[in-house]
């Protein structure tokens, strides 16, 4: 108990100096899940758009496909995108492993079942009442998908955060990919893993309160865009 | 707000100079799983009037619209133009949706998707909002609106693609008396300026105001299609007077 004390002391004079090590790696931890939800928002959001309006041979089982994909083990990723990329891999002449590219496809892998089933959702919602007016106004489903993604922003914001959550706090995945180096792919979460290891719980601490604080802001700034936006969403 | 509309002028107004084509339904059937909800429809929309279409609920109005605007296909039979060439049509329906933009691109949008230019689409939207009373509000976002003022803008995105035949079901359905007298006095603005109005009702005085014609339907099928005062002082069929007669006063 007393350790805790002591723990949260030290966390809390890492974060008051801003310790260069703990800022660089929360920069990058930052970076790389961004990245990886920018890249699955553009893959992802269309992709569910099409799966919500469009009717085609095996829709359903993709559906039940990216659903399922939504709970994918961390490190199954980090394993398989190890695999592609490790230099007997497919993409191994690349030299992206042990890189913060890696982390991005890695995390943007992870999250990118989540955007499409959370999107699909939202725009299946939305095509519900839109669907005959956009037909009657002679919509195809190529015009009828940005309509709808933008018609839904307020919803895609929401499921790119709950991207943006799941990327930041998985260890498996980035663990594998990026090797944990120090200054060049330690992130906050394999950061916490390793300090708490080796019994420096106020590093693994600090650390855990940033995350934290980080997941609760964003979620905060998301909350103020739709009050704010709120008139002009419905 | 009221929206100051010409008052309605004795008949079939002509002033566009071609007519649309004739809308011909030729053993048009629909069937929706194993139910058969449009029985044997033969029918010919050819002058440019004021079509009511009446009948019971679930008498199947509403699917022999979006039949006609192509929104749902035939199980059996045809729905065709004559001549046949790509007509401008629109519809409104009982429950207007409005886009998750501002007013003023809510009707931007359908005139996008109807290949205007950009600099067209502002001035006839515009143009459109002026005609239904929305202009104030053109900035306005579009779910802000209340039900009338929805309709009237669904109207005036129908209105601004200037469609040959606009089809509205049950536009007044949810609306007070004064936004339905609104959303009527606008149909008629619509028609004087050329378009051939297609409309169902559950509303018998909205009929008889609107109407040129009548269409009515009973379980799939059109059993009268007659000109307006002969359906309301001398109705053929024994369906048609029984539903007269349930008016309430």
């Amino acid at each position: 108990m007393n350790d805790i004390g002591i723990a949260l002391q030290q966390a809390a004079s890492l974060l008051a100096s801003a310790e260069p090590s703990l800022v660089t790696v929360v920069l990058l931890s930052l970076e790389v899940s961004l990245a990886a939800v920018v890249l699955a928002a553009i893959a992802g959001a269309p992709l569910g758009a099409v799966l919500a309006i469009c009717e085609f041979p095996g829709r359903r089982l993709l559906v039940v496909i990216f659903n399922a994909l939504m709970g994918l083990p961390p490190v199954m990723v980090g394993l398989f995108v190890y695999v592609l990329l490790s230099r007997a891999g497919p993409l191994g002449h690349f030299g992206l492993l042990f890189t913060p590219r890696a982390m991005v496809l890695a995390q943007a892998l992870l999250v990118w079942p989540i955007v499409v089933a959370l999107s699909r959702q939202a725009v299946e919602d939305l095509w519900v009442e839109y669907a005959e007016p956009l037909q009657s106004l002679g919509a195809s489903w190529w015009q009828a998908v940005p309509t709808l993604l933008w018609d839904a922003r307020h919803a895609l914001i929401t499921v790119l955060l709950a991207g943006f959550g799941r990327a930041v706090a998985e260890v498996g995945a980035v663990m594998i990919v990026g090797g944990n180096i120090d200054g060049v792919t330690r992130v906050m979460t394999t950061s916490i893993a390793l300090e708490t290891s080796k019994g420096n719980l106020a590093f693994a601490m600090a650390l855990g309160f940033v995350l934290l604080a980080l997941v609760l802001a964003l979620n905060a700034l998301a909350f103020t865009i739709r009050q704010r936006t709120m008139p002009h969403a419905g | 707000m009221r929206v100051d509309l010409p008052a309605r002028t004795s008949t079939l107004a002509a002033a566009s100079p071609a007519a649309p084509p004739a809308l011909v339904l030729e053993h048009l059937h629909y069937a929706r799983a194993g139910q058969l909800i449009i029985d044997d429809v033969n029918i010919v929309l050819s002058s440019r009037a004021r079509s009511l279409i009446l009948g019971p609920n679930g008498a199947g109005k509403s699917v022999l619209m979006r039949l006609c605007h192509g929104l749902l296909m035939p199980t059996s039979g045809s729905v065709r133009w004559a001549p046949a060439r790509p007509v401008r049509q629109a519809m409104v329906f009982q429950r207007p949706v409005v886009l998750r933009r501002s007013v003023l691109a809510n009707v931007t949008y359908g005139l996008r998707l109807a290949g205007v230019t950009r600099i067209e689409r502002r001035a006839r939207a515009m143009d459109a909002l002026e005609r239904v009373g929305l202009a104030a509000l053109a900035a306005r976002a579009a779910v802000l609106l209340s039900g009338g003022e929805r309709q009237r803008l669904a109207l005036a995105r129908a209105w601004a693609l200037e469609p040959e035949v606009l089809f509205l079901d049950e536009p007044t359905a949810n609306l007070d008396p004064a936004s339905a007298a609104a959303v009527e006095r606008i149909v008629i603005a619509i028609h004087e300026a050329g378009t051939r109005i297609v409309m169902s009702t559950h509303n018998l005085g909205q009929a008889r105001r609107l109407a040129d014609e009548i269409l009515f339907i009973d379980q799939g099928r059109v059993i009268e299609h007659v000109p307006a005062p002969q359906f309301f002082t001398a109705p053929g069929s024994i369906n048609a007077r029984r539903y007269l007669e349930a008016e309430l006063p």
